[in-house]
């Protein structure tokens, strides 16, 4: 049997791949700001005194981590409607994302927070600074330089990980690929595409990454 | 109208739930032997291996499974290979797997002394001989926390072969949800049954890091 690639069939359909990718790109970069925020909050409650916050949090971070994307994504968009919580495809998986994100980057950063050493703390403690202002201005900036690399790889995840949003019909690159298969009847050649241009993001998205760390973190602050 | 009570779902959902654990195991196993042999090609002195170990593992780290997915699905039968969803699950799975694997171990291999290497080799050690009797038994050791650790991933993992219409507990809770229409109830249910698969891989990934931790 021989099979003829035919990638030129794919040209006609450029414009649907532009969109799948920039809403690929769109996801991930709402979901990573909302995200690492509700991480570092995640972690700020994990680590703090009040023993009832840190139990939650940390039910929460359990529950996310031990259950499949996919499971989380069809029962926010298609089992909390019975709720009355109608969300639209793009909103659901914003919220899946950013609900998976979240526990994963709390759990990445509170490992980064608790690596500070406790000198610091009572430093700050010294100089008359509150809880709130230790936490934003002698703990955080450290742990988030300490934990960048493990935050980035995360981040890379969920950005492959929201390939699976294309079955609740958000519109994003796998969506595109699915969609483009179904009328030129070339799925192989869509799919080798459609993962080629997920490689390329992917390696975008560590570089930039790398780019910011070096930015944010490489004054004063020992890389580790 | 039919009715379906709590224990029609829930046994259904169990029953779909076996495959889940035959593909984790399945994906696992044969994705630890293919991770193995990666591993030696990763860290070997060969060049041109360690460059496409490095490559496979990178392209795999790098893409989405539900892409490989499809990629597996798609692309046997053009070399003449009659695909299943089974297969392909399998296939992809163990793909997967064994590139993140490979990857966990490297870090493993890495970790014991380069003096380990270059003791070994002054007593006429070979490649194979080094890593078969000094350099695995060492990294073995503090191999097994992250390993266990990754197989929640693989189970997760799992999930995803839905898509490609292999009915296992996910596929099965949407099959259920449109026959009973309660999305919330199943769902939920189907989460818990993963948790429930996941939750003791990851606690005692913790509980043998922590000895891990005590040993050293």
């Amino acid at each position: 049997m021989a099979y003829s690639f035919d990638f030129s069939s794919l040209l006609d359909y450029t414009p649907v791949l532009v969109d799948g990718v920039a809403t690929t790109v769109a996801l991930t970069a709402v979901s990573t700001v909302l995200g690492v925020a509700l991480g570092i909050g995640g972690a700020a409650a994990r680590t703090s005194s009040v023993k009832p916050l840190a139990v939650v949090v940390g039910a929460y971070v359990e529950l996310i981590r031990n259950t499949p994307f996919l499971v989380q994504l069809f029962f926010i968009f298609f089992g909390l409607p019975s709720l009355g919580i109608r969300l639209a495809e793009w909103q659901a998986a914003v919220l899946a994302m950013v609900i998976n994100l979240g526990a994963y980057s709390t759990e990445i950063i509170r490992a980064g927070i608790e690596a500070t050493p406790k000198g610091q703390i009572e430093a700050g403690a010294s100089l008359g600074m509150t809880g709130p202002q230790i936490f934003r201005y002698v703990v955080l900036g450290p742990a988030m330089a300490k934990i960048w690399p493990a935050l980035t790889s995360q981040i890379v995840i969920v950005m492959l990980g929201s390939s699976v949003c294309s079955q609740i019909a958000a519109e994003e690159l796998s969506f595109a690929a699915n969609f483009i298969q179904s009328r030129n009847f070339r799925p192989f050649e869509v799919y080798f595409l459609a993962t080629a241009l997920y490689l390329a993001l992917a390696v975008g998205l560590r570089w930039i990454f790398s780019l910011m760390g070096q930015r944010m973190f490489a004054k004063g602050v020992s890389r580790a | 109208m039919l009715n379906f009570t709590l224990w029609d779902i829930l046994s259904n959902l169990l029953l779909a739930a076996r495959w889940t654990v035959l593909l984790s195991l399945i994906a696992f196993v044969s994705g630890g032997i293919a991770g193995l042999l990666l591993l030696v090609a990763r860290v070997s002195p060969v060049p041109p291996l360690r460059i496409a170990a490095k490559l496979f593992i990178e392209v795999f780290q790098g893409t989405p499974l539900l892409m490989q997915l499809f990629i597996v699905f798609f692309a046997l039968p053009l070399i003449g290979i009659e695909t299943t969803a089974w297969t392909s699950a399998a296939l992809a799975l163990t793909l997967f797997t064994a590139a993140y694997l490979a990857e966990i171990w490297r870090g493993c291999v890495e970790a014991v002394p380069k003096g380990q290497w270059e003791a070994s080799a002054s007593l006429a050690l070979n490649f194979g001989e080094q890593m078969r009797h000094v350099i695995l038994p060492q990294a073995l050791r503090i191999a097994v926390p992250p390993t266990v650790g990754f197989s929640v991933q693989v189970v997760k993992g799992t999930a995803v072969t839905s898509i490609i219409g292999f009915v296992e507990v996910t596929k099965a809770g949407t099959m259920i949800t449109n026959a009973t229409f309660q999305p919330f109830l199943v769902y939920g249910l189907v989460g818990l049954i993963y948790f429930a698969l996941c939750y003791p891989l990851s606690l005692s990934a913790k509980a043998l890091e922590r000895k891990l931790n005590v040993a050293r």
